[in-house]
């Protein structure tokens, strides 16, 4: 391997453990409040797949702008360039 | 005599200590196992359980356990003479401190990963737990009351630091905002904070916000105190990498950038000691040397807290059982080098005897004015590194307040998670409640540090309750110290190492509670009598369990692993 090879790696595990530095006393909090969020979506998705309706769907309308941009990086991530929905006209 | 000179023998100690001391317990008493699993191996679960390079669990154990008081009380003891404090903070960390911290990461690892708290419950029985969640909960009140009147006084007294510690928190927020929201790496936008904060010591050197002149020189306690306590209530219940997380980083790196600029500029100016070795100069009625100055001088010594934290994240993060050697005493020497720093700046900080002693005259003024004696000597070693004296005056104050201040984040969540537990396991509706917890514990807090039962008039809480944060986290450790032994006994082990240093840790802590409840009762300090009686009833009640499981032979349900 070249030199700048071998530095690179070095520096690449140099910043791995200065970032896991800062991850370390935290990781469990972190991960919590992650799992919180991701419990409530799963709620969401599986009360929508099964059909049960969702009591708070009535209020969700006010939720699109708080969405928006979320709504525009989720299909770029998708491979879509453009907003798939009609409704929502982000691009 | 020049400063260098202690400096070398404390790091000498240090070494050897580590060297030696360290690796004697290692391999004969703990017996440390490099085939071990350890708990962050055989838990693995990506979260609490993860193996972690030893270096970086280092740095996370002794940035956790810094915090303003191995600088607070080294700086107070200076009222008997540097000698005692100087003793104390060396053979403390060495014999006492470093066995304790080590000692609690390795039950901890044995057991689990479980906290210390638990473990002494299995140990000791069930009564222990609800014994040892109160004394800890008088702990974190203790430590909110005596933070926020820390705060509080250098806000007031170096009124520079209030921007460049405001500034903090948005630089936290939008440090966290990056490493989550955008996922982006951490070392440009730390070294960018870290500048961004040093820029403001500059501005608020030229732009101080003394609130003397708004609110009134009265008010001015009161004013910073209610806002300490709103910061903590809205802290403690933010998502942690909001604000908590990314702000403890950011003073990691001012822990270790102060640390290197303090010691680099000792070397530089070798300043001379004018402090007496032993102040024989005591007026009449102060508080005698045994045994104040062990409780004085809880941090940087020994400290129940560090237990908390080994126990209770450090032990599940073990790659390898020989690396607690490492995290936990070498960690412990970290936090006795702080203390040290803060024994030679007080002792360096005068030009001549007679001003030291004019400072130190009596024991209320050392509790005084403890802090600015570090902030003077603090600010002229800084100033040998090429940062002028006003300047450094309020770089180091921003260092004391952000430790403390991170110190106080963490307590307020601390008591939060067990004022829920307690409403928990007691059934109190109420308490259950995160918010109304938090709001609760803010409340009781904000009555301690307002509390005049100190008769120094409003604002005094904080220092009236040293003493008694001192005897509870001296406590603390005492009865870490005390399951470590009751475990080697039960293994078969020589428990010599660390029952040496408990019966000394609570001998010192009940002599001194005896006093100051004596104290307390001739004075007339209800609040304080009541405390210090409900602290001493349950350390003499859990010293009396603990004799009790001493005796047994069994070995504790669920121990599985802690004869392997």
């Amino acid at each position: 391997m070249s030199r700048l090879g071998h530095f690179r790696r070095v520096w690449s595990r140099l910043m791995d453990l200065y970032d896991e530095f800062f991850y370390v006393r935290y990781r469990s909090a972190v991960k919590r409040a992650h799992d919180d969020a991701e419990d409530l979506f799963l709620l969401l998705v599986f009360s929508e797949l099964y059909g049960i309706p969702n009591p708070v769907s009535y209020y969700t309308l006010e939720l699109l702008p708080h969405l928006h941009e979320r709504f525009h990086e989720w299909h770029r991530r998708m491979g879509m360039e453009r907003s798939p929905l009609e409704g929502i006209r982000c691009c | 005599m020049n400063a260098i000179v202690l400096v070398l023998i404390g790091f000498l100690m240090f070494y050897l200590g580590y060297r030696y001391y360290s690796t004697l317990i290692a391999e004969r008493i703990f017996r440390l196992d490099p085939n071990y699993v350890t708990p962050a191996h055989r838990y693995f679960d990506g979260v609490d359980y993860v193996p972690t390079n030893k270096h970086v669990l280092w740095g996370h154990h002794f940035s956790s356990i810094a915090g303003a008081s191995p600088i607070l009380g080294p700086a107070i003891a200076m009222f008997w003479g540097w000698l005692p404090g100087f003793l104390w903070v060396v053979l403390g960390t060495v014999f006492a401190a470093g066995v304790h911290d080590f000692g609690t990461l390795v039950l901890s690892n044995r057991h689990k990963g479980q906290s210390i708290g638990t473990i002494t419950t299995k140990i000791l029985g069930p009564r222990a737990k609800t014994m040892f969640l109160l004394i800890i909960l008088f702990l974190i009140l203790m430590v909110n009351a005596v933070f926020a009147w820390i705060i509080a006084n250098l806000f007031i007294n170096f009124p520079g630091s209030v921007l460049p510690i405001f500034i903090e928190i948005p630089l936290a927020v939008l440090i966290g905002l990056w490493v989550y929201k955008r996922r982006g790496r951490l070392l440009v936008p730390s070294l960018i904070a870290l500048a961004i904060m040093y820029a403001f010591i500059w501005v608020g050197y030229k732009v101080p916000i003394d609130v003397r002149g708004w609110v009134g020189q009265d008010n001015a306690f009161v004013f910073w105190i209610v806002v300490l306590m709103v910061y903590g209530l809205i802290s403690s219940v933010l998502p942690v990498w909001v604000l908590l997380q990314p702000r403890d980083y950011i003073n990691s790196h001012q822990l270790f950038l102060g640390l290197i600029v303090l010691y680099l500029g000792l070397f530089i100016l070798q300043p001379d000691v004018t402090a007496p070795a032993v102040n024989t100069n005591l007026p009449e009625g102060s508080p005698p040397l045994f045994p104040l100055l062990f409780i004085t001088i809880a941090c940087g010594a020994i400290s129940g807290f560090h237990g908390l934290v080994a126990s209770g994240t450090s032990s599940k993060q073990l790659d390898k059982e020989t690396d607690a050697r490492y995290v936990g005493y070498f960690g412990a020497i970290g936090e006795g080098a702080l203390g040290l720093l803060s024994v030679i700046a007080c002792a360096t900080a005068f030009a001549t005897l007679d001003d030291w002693q004019a400072h130190y005259a009596t024991f209320q003024k050392a509790g005084d004015g403890a802090l600015s004696a570090f902030v003077l000597g603090a600010s002229q070693l800084a100033e040998a590194v090429g940062i002028p004296r006003d300047i450094g005056a309020i770089f180091i104050s921003v260092l004391i307040i952000s430790f403390a201040a991170t110190s106080l984040d963490t307590s307020f969540r601390l008591l939060r998670y067990i004022l829920v537990e307690l409403g928990n396991d007691y059934k109190i509706r109420l308490l259950q409640n995160g918010n109304v917890a938090a709001t609760v514990g803010v409340l009781v807090s904000l009555y301690l540090v307002f509390s005049t039962d100190g008769g120094k008039g409003i604002g005094s809480g904080g220092y009236v309750f040293w003493p008694l944060f001192g005897t509870t986290n001296q406590l603390l450790a005492g009865l870490s110290l005390l399951v470590i032994t009751v475990w080697l006994k039960r293994l078969g082990r020589n428990y010599l190492p660390t029952l040496v240093p408990m019966v000394f840790v609570f001998a010192m802590t009940l002599w001194a509670m005896v006093l100051n409840i004596q104290t307390y009762f001739a004075q007339n300090k209800v609040l304080l009598y009541t405390i210090g009686s409900a602290i001493f009833v349950l350390a003499l009640w859990m010293i009396l369990e603990a004799v009790n499981a001493f005796r047994k032979q069994h070995t504790p349900p669920g121990d599985h692993t802690a004869s392997l």
